[in-house]
């Protein structure tokens, strides 16, 4: 896999790609070329883009790709689709919406399902736009569906994150929900060309109203910012941030360019107020988690045979309870394992 | 423990306006457990090629119902094999003439499939054509 590399950072779309493929498969190797790949990023302003099925995401992406076009940028694009828990097969469609980006070489495409574990989500995806970054787009983009915690995982790799929310999805208001608060840096209402986009404007502004400023503490937290979020008296210098709702329809391109500058207004906010503590509170996010998940895989291997299994068993029969079943297995390989 | 998928790129090129079909075969591969990346309607050669690029696909299948198939798939394969993806099988499903088929399959098209044809034969297809590579 390291011979993608250069070919990689030298602009080659297909070496891109194989990449790609390659770290999604965890292909033998893959890992050294990811690490390889690493100084190279750092440099692309990664966009989140999520919302529930069927509001307008694909569309929005696409129409937000050929507004930064229009600016000279390049962009690369990661949509993410849920794998069927039935089959471990995906239908992956995103791509239909973004029929107006063919043939430009400043846009690159990618469609990625969800695939295995717990955690692989987040993982794979981080290591994919890392490897988007390198390859020296300048935007990245990343479509999830919903707002379940794995889509929150990504969100915690981007570093602006739009929710969209269109009108005709029942109850707007139920469908909104708190846990936007704390991933939104902008708001779209999409298809506004639709009835009913009024009121969800107006629902998701009440709940902006309510909830700001003092439960933007735990966006500024998300954020790596704890230090200051009392708003100083006077308003000026503190470092909130309250999401702008803007109004789109991404069919006919309409508030596409008002989003775009919600979006790089937010960049420069971010700037300002520390992209350091953002990077740094992801990368932390980000050790943690391999961290558990590399200690786990350690600890079941040096496991014996069919210690697990066994203990799975004596908890269900009520031999021993789930706590000091873990004190047992610690006590079995916990040094071991750690060492 | 393998976190591999076979990923296919299902396209539907020229004019013809209806896509129940390419729909169909997408729904069978992917409950067959594949990653099936369903581009849409009035697909270019060249947006196909480009997408079967940036996909990583394994293989193409284009649903042509239009009778087209003799200007589009040679151009589809051709583009292809310029964007390096020679490996990359490219599958077809339509109503298509016997002797079309013969030289369909003279210039690199590994299967074809009319009308009759059922989802399982194609997914039997696709695996047969991963084990003979990925061994
Ligand atoms: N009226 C109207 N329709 C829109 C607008 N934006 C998107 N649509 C339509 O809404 C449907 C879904 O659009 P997508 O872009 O696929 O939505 P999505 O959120 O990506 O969907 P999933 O990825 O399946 O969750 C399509 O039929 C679009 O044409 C809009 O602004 N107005
Ligand atoms: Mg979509």
């Amino acid at each position: 896999m390291i011979d993608l590399v250069q070919p990689l950072l030298n602009g080659e779309r297909r070496a891109l790609a194989r990449m790609l493929t390659a770290l999604e498969n965890e292909r033998p190797g893959y890992e050294t070329a990811l690490a390889a790949l690493y100084p190279h990023t750092g440099r692309a302003w990664i966009v989140g883009i999520t919302g529930a099925p069927g509001t307008g995401k694909s569309s929005l992406v696409s129409a937000l790709a050929k507004a930064y076009r229009a600016r000279g940028q390049t962009v690369a694009i990661l949509a993410v689709d849920p794998t069927s828990p039935f089959t471990g097969g995906a239908i992956l469609g995103d791509r239909i919406r973004m029929r107006d980006l063919a043939g430009d070489a400043g846009v690159f495409i990618r469609s990625m399902a969800t695939r295995g574990s717990l955690g692989g989500l987040a993982r794979a995806t981080r290591d994919a736009i890392r490897v988007m970054d390198a390859a020296g787009f300048d935007r990245v983009l990343v479509e999830t569906v919903g707002a379940g915690q794995s889509e929150i995982d990504i969100v915690r790799a981007a570093y602006t994150t739009i929710v969209i929310e269109a009108p005709g999805l029942g109850d707007d208001v139920q469908a909104i929900k708190a846990g936007i608060l704390e991933i939104a840096d902008v708001l779209a209402v999409n298809k506004a060309d639709l009835s009913g986009a009024d009121n969800t404007v107006r629902g998701l502004r009440a709940m902006l109203e309510l909830g700001h400023p003092a439960s933007r503490t735990e966006l500024l937290q998300h954020h790596g910012q704890l230090m200051s979020v009392e708003p100083s008296a006077n308003g000026h210098n503190a470092p909130l941030w309250m999401p702008p709702i803007v109004r789109t329809v991404a069919t006919n391109g309409q508030g596409v360019d008002e989003l775009l500058d919600a979006i790089e207004q937010h960049r420069e906010h971010v700037l300002s107020a520390g992209l350091v503590e953002l990077e740094r509170a992801h990368i932390e996010i980000e050790i943690y988690e391999r961290l558990r998940e590399t200690l786990l895989l350690r600890f079941l291997q040096a496991l014996p045979g069919d210690t697990l299994a066994d203990m799975l068993r004596r908890v269900q029969a009520r031999e021993i309870d789930p706590r000091g079943a873990v004190s047992e297995l610690m006590g079995l390989v916990g040094n071991q394992a750690i060492g | 423990m393998s976190k591999q998928a076979v990923r296919v790129l299902i396209a539907k090129p020229g004019l013809d306006g209806h896509d129940r079909g390419a729909k169909v075969i997408a729904r069978a591969l992917r409950d067959a457990g594949m990653e099936v990346i369903y581009t849409g309607l009035r697909q270019t050669p060249e947006m196909i090629a480009e997408a079967a690029l940036q996909e990583d696909v394994d293989v193409v299948g284009l649903s042509i119902l239009s009778g087209a198939h003799m200007a589009l798939v040679p151009r589809v394969r051709e583009l292809m094999d310029a964007n390096g993806l020679r490996d990359v099988a490219l599958l077809v499903g339509g109503i298509i003439p016997d002797d079309d088929i013969v030289t369909l399959k003279a210039m690199g098209v590994s299967g074809v499939f009319g009308p009759g044809t059922s989802t399982e034969d194609i997914v039997k297809h696709i695996r047969a054509l991963q084990s003979g590579q990925g061994a």
